[in-house]
C-alpha cells in the first residue's frame, strides 16, 4: 500500500446553495484519516454532513475547499469512475433491466475483463454474499435483504481499496439488520478492505466499527473507538447522541490531572469526576452520568457520594428495570440489571420507595459544552 | 339491487366500462363492420354503393386492372402498392427522426432542476394549443418559393454576391417529412421524458461508481431503462403518421400522395366509398401487422404507466 491512510480528508469544506439562495456548509473544515483495513463509521443525525463526506470520497461531489486523498493521492475533481473506491447505496441502486449476474458483472465489463474472468469473479462474489444460484433473477424478484447483498457483491467484485457504505441496512427490518451487521463485519475482516460506513444508528456504529467519527452540523465532534466515544465522550453532544445519560449543569471549582471538582447548584453538592475534554476552573460544564453505571441501595453507602432519592416510576423491561428517580428535585434515571430471577415485587422497586443513589467518581464525567 | 351490486365485483366492472363499451361498439365496431361490407361492394355510376360480394376493390388495390390503355384486356400497375409503401417509409422515417430529436430534449428536461422542468414541458406543449391545420399551413409560409426561408437565403446570398434561385421546397417529400416531424415531436418527447424522469439519480451514480463513463452509462443504463418511453412514443407517432392526410395534402400537394390522401379522395372527390373502404382496411391491417411485430419485440411501453 502506498500510504498509511486509505482515505484522508484534509480540511474539507463543502458548501451548497440553499433553495433560498444562501450558502450553507454541509461539511465544515473536516479533517480525518482512515487507516488501511479499518472499519470506520461516520455517525450522526441527518444533515450532519456524513453522507456528503462519503459522496466526496466517492467522487459524486467535489470539495469547495481542501481535498480528499485516497492512498495518499489527491483526488481533486477526479470523476467516480477513475477512483478505486466503490459504493453500496442506501437505495441499492440496482439496474432493474439486468439480471443479478449482469448487475455484478457490470463493473468488470467496464474494466474490460474477459468473459471467463467475469464469470469466475462474479461467481465468487455472489458466493461471498450467499447468493449462489440467484444469478438469473431480476432484482425485482428478490427480497430487500437479497437486493442489499447484490449491491454489496456488485461493489466488492471490483476489489476496491475502499468500500463506501451509505446506510446500507436502513431499509431492512431490525432482525435482518442485526444479522447483516455481523455479516458485514465478518466480511470486512475476511477481505481486509477498508470500509467507510455512514449511519445514523449509534448501536450499529458501536457494534461494527473500529473507529467512529461522531458528526454534527458539518463538524466532527469526536473521533475514536466505540469504547472511547461511549465511555469518554468528548463533549455533551456526543454523550447525548450515543447512549443515554443523566445531565447536570455545573461550574468547575478545581482541576487536578484528569479529575475535576464541579459545583452542582441543583443538588447543592460538589461532585468529583473525570474531565474528558479540556476544562479549567470557572468553566460551565455538563456532568454526565450513564444510567447503568449508578448503584441503588436501600441504605446509605459511601457517605460523600450517596444521595437520598425517591422512585417516581419503575418500568420492568425484561433484562433491566428502568428506575426513574427524584434526586433533590432533579429527574434521574437508573438502569438496574435484573440479576436475580424472582417474582418478588420488592426486587423491582415500587413508586414512592426511598432509595440511596451511589455515584462513583470514575463514572461521573465532566464534559465541556459543545 | 344496489346491495347486490356492492357484493358483485364483476358487475361493478361491467358497469364501469359500459359507457366506453357502448361508445366503442356504436362508433367503432359497427362502423368497422360496415366498412368491411362496403369494401366488398361496387360503385354504381351515380356514386352509390351496390352491395355484393366482389373482390374487385382489393384486386385494384393490388395493382391489377381491366381498364388498360393500349387495348390490353389485363394489366398491372403498382400505383397503390407504391402509395402504401411510401406511407410506410414516411412513417418509419418520421418516427426515427422524431426519436433522434426528442430523446436529447427529453433527457435535458428530465435532468433539469425540478422547478424548471414544468416550464420546459409547458413550452413543449404550447404548439399543441394552435390548430393542427394552421400549424401545417404555417410551414407553407416558410417553405414556399416566396416564403420566409427563401427570402432569408436570398438576402444572405445577395450580401455574399452569389447568384441565387429560390429553392423548391414546398410540395416535395422532404416538406412532408419536415411537417410530420414537427407535428408529432411532442408525442415522442412526453413519454420519453416520463420514462427518463423515473430513473433514480443513484443509478447514474452507481454506473459511474462501477467505472462507466458518461457514454457507457448512456448506452448501458439510460437507454435501456428509457426504452418503454421510446416504445410508447413510437406507437403514438407511427400509427397516426400512417393515416394522416392533412400534412401531405398541404405540404405535399399533388406530388406526395399517401394512403390517407388516397382514402380521403375516394370518399370526397371520386365518390367511390367502396374503394375507399378497401383502402382503409388495408391501411389498418398493415398498421396492425407492423405494430404487432414491433410490440411483440419491445412491448407497449406499458412500464411507464405501471411502474
Amino acid at each position: 500500500m502506498a500510504s498509511e491512510f486509505a482515505v484522508e480528508l484534509r480540511d474539507v469544506v463543502k458548501k451548497f446553495i440553499t433553495p433560498e439562495g444562501s450558502e450553507m456548509a454541509a461539511v465544515d473544515h473536516v479533517t480525518m484519516q482512515i487507516r488501511n483495513g479499518e472499519f470506520f463509521s461516520m455517525l450522526g443525525s441527518s444533515g450532519c454532513g456524513k453522507t456528503t463526506s462519503l459522496r466526496m470520497i466517492a467522487g459524486f461531489e467535489w470539495p469547495t475547499e481542501g481535498d480528499v486523498y485516497i492512498e495518499g493521492k489527491p483526488m481533486g475533481h477526479l470523476p467516480p469512475f477513475q477512483r478505486n473506491v466503490n459504493t453500496v447505496f442506501q437505495s441499492y441502486a440496482l439496474f432493474q433491466h439486468m439480471t443479478v449476474f449482469q448487475n455484478v458483472a457490470f463493473g468488470l465489463e467496464m474494466e474490460g475483463a474477459s468473459k471467463d474472468e467475469i464469470a469466475r469473479r462474479v461467481g465468487r462474489s455472489l458466493e461471498m454474499v450467499q447468493l449462489t444460484g440467484m444469478d438469473r433473477r431480476r432484482p425485482r424478484q428478490l427480497s430487500g435483504g437479497q437486493q442489499q447483498r447484490v449491491a454489496l457483491a456488485r461493489a466488492l467484485v471490483k476489489t476496491p481499496d475502499v468500500l463506501l457504505l451509505d446506510e446500507p441496512l436502513g431499509a431492512l427490518d431490525l432482525k435482518l439488520r442485526k444479522e447483516m451487521q455481523l455479516e458485514l463485519k465478518a466480511l470486512q475482516q475476511q477481505l481486509g478492505i477498508t470500509f467507510i460506513y455512514v449511519t445514523h444508528d449509534q448501536e450499529e456504529a458501536l457494534t461494527m466499527s473500529d473507529r467512529i467519527a461522531v458528526m454534527s452540523k458539518g463538524k466532527i465532534m469526536q473521533m475514536g473507538t466505540s469504547v472511547e466515544v461511549y465511555e469518554r465522550p468528548a463533549n455533551r453532544f456526543v454523550a447525548e447522541f450515543i447512549g443515554e445519560s443523566n445531565f447536570l449543569e455545573g461550574k468547575v471549582k478545581s482541576v487536578k490531572g484528569d479529575q475535576a471538582v464541579v459545583d452542582v447548584p441543583a443538588w447543592g453538592e460538589e461532585l468529583i469526576g473525570i474531565a474528558t475534554g479540556k476544562v479549567k476552573a470557572g468553566d460551565d460544564v455538563s456532568v454526565s452520568i450513564r444510567p447503568e453505571k449508578v448503584r441503588l441501595t436501600d441504605k446509605q453507602g459511601i457517605k460523600e457520594n450517596s444521595l437520598e432519592a425517591v422512585v417516581t416510576t419503575s418500568t420492568y423491561i425484561g433484562s433491566d428495570t428502568h428506575v426513574y428517580l427524584d434526586v433533590r428535585g432533579q429527574r434521574f434515571k437508573v438502569w438496574e440489571q435484573n440479576r436475580i430471577s424472582t417474582l418478588d415485587p420488592r426486587a423491582y422497586y415500587a413508586n414512592g420507595q426511598k432509595v440511596w443513589v451511589t455515584l462513583l467518581s470514575e463514572n461521573t464525567l465532566i464534559l465541556p459544552k459543545a | 339491487m344496489l346491495k347486490r351490486l356492492r357484493e358483485n365485483k364483476s358487475a361493478q366492472g361491467t358497469l364501469l366500462i359500459s359507457p366506453t363499451l357502448i361508445v366503442m361498439i356504436g362508433l367503432l365496431i359497427i362502423p368497422l363492420i360496415l366498412t368491411l361490407i362496403v369494401s366488398f361492394g361496387q360503385r354504381s355510376p351515380d356514386g352509390n354503393v351496390i352491395y355484393s360480394f366482389s373482390l374487385d376493390n382489393y384486386i385494384r388495390l393490388a395493382g391489377f386492372s381491366t381498364d388498360c390503355t393500349g387495348g390490353a384486356s389485363f394489366c398491372f400497375n403498382p400505383l397503390y402498392a407504391q402509395i402504401l409503401w411510401r406511407s410506410l417509409a414516411l412513417a418509419f422515417n418520421t418516427t426515427v427522426l422524431v426519436i433522434a430529436l426528442a430523446y436529447p430534449l427529453a433527457y435535458f428536461i428530465a435532468r433539469a432542476h425540478p422547478k424548471r422542468r414544468t416550464t420546459f414541458l409547458f413550452l413543449v406543449l404550447i404548439p399543441l394549443w394552435t390548430n393542427f391545420v394552421i400549424r401545417v399551413y404555417a410551414w407553407m409560409m416558410l417553405l414556399r418559393k416566396e416564403g420566409v426561408i427563401n427570402i432569408i437565403l436570398g438576402w444572405i446570398m445577395g450580401l455574399l454576391r452569389i447568384p441565387f434561385t429560390p429553392l423548391e421546397m414546398l410540395y416535395t417529400p422532404g416538406a412532408v417529412l419536415v411537417g410530420m416531424v414537427y407535428e408529432f415531436l411532442p408525442f415522442m418527447i412526453l413519454p420519453i421524458y416520463t420514462s427518463l424522469e423515473k430513473i433514480d439519480n443513484s443509478l447514474y451514480e452507481a454506473a459511474a461508481d462501477l467505472g462507466a463513463n458518461s457514454i457507457r452509462t448512456l448506452l448501458r443504463v439510460t437507454l435501456p431503462l428509457s426504452m418503454p418511453g421510446v416504445v410508447a412514443g413510437t406507437i403514438l407517432v407511427f400509427i397516426p403518421v400512417m393515416g394522416t392526410f392533412i400534412v401531405s395534402d398541404i405540404l405535399g400537394g399533388r406530388q406526395v400522395i399517401l394512403v390517407g390522401n388516397l382514402i380521403q379522395r375516394q370518399f370526397l372527390d371520386a365518390r367511390d366509398p367502396t374503394f375507399g373502404s378497401a383502402a382503409s382496411l388495408i391501411l389498418m391491417v398493415l398498421t396492425l401487422i407492423v405494430t404487432y411485430f414491433y410490440t411483440r419485440k419491445f412491448g407497449f411501453g406499458e412500464e411507464i404507466v405501471v411502474a
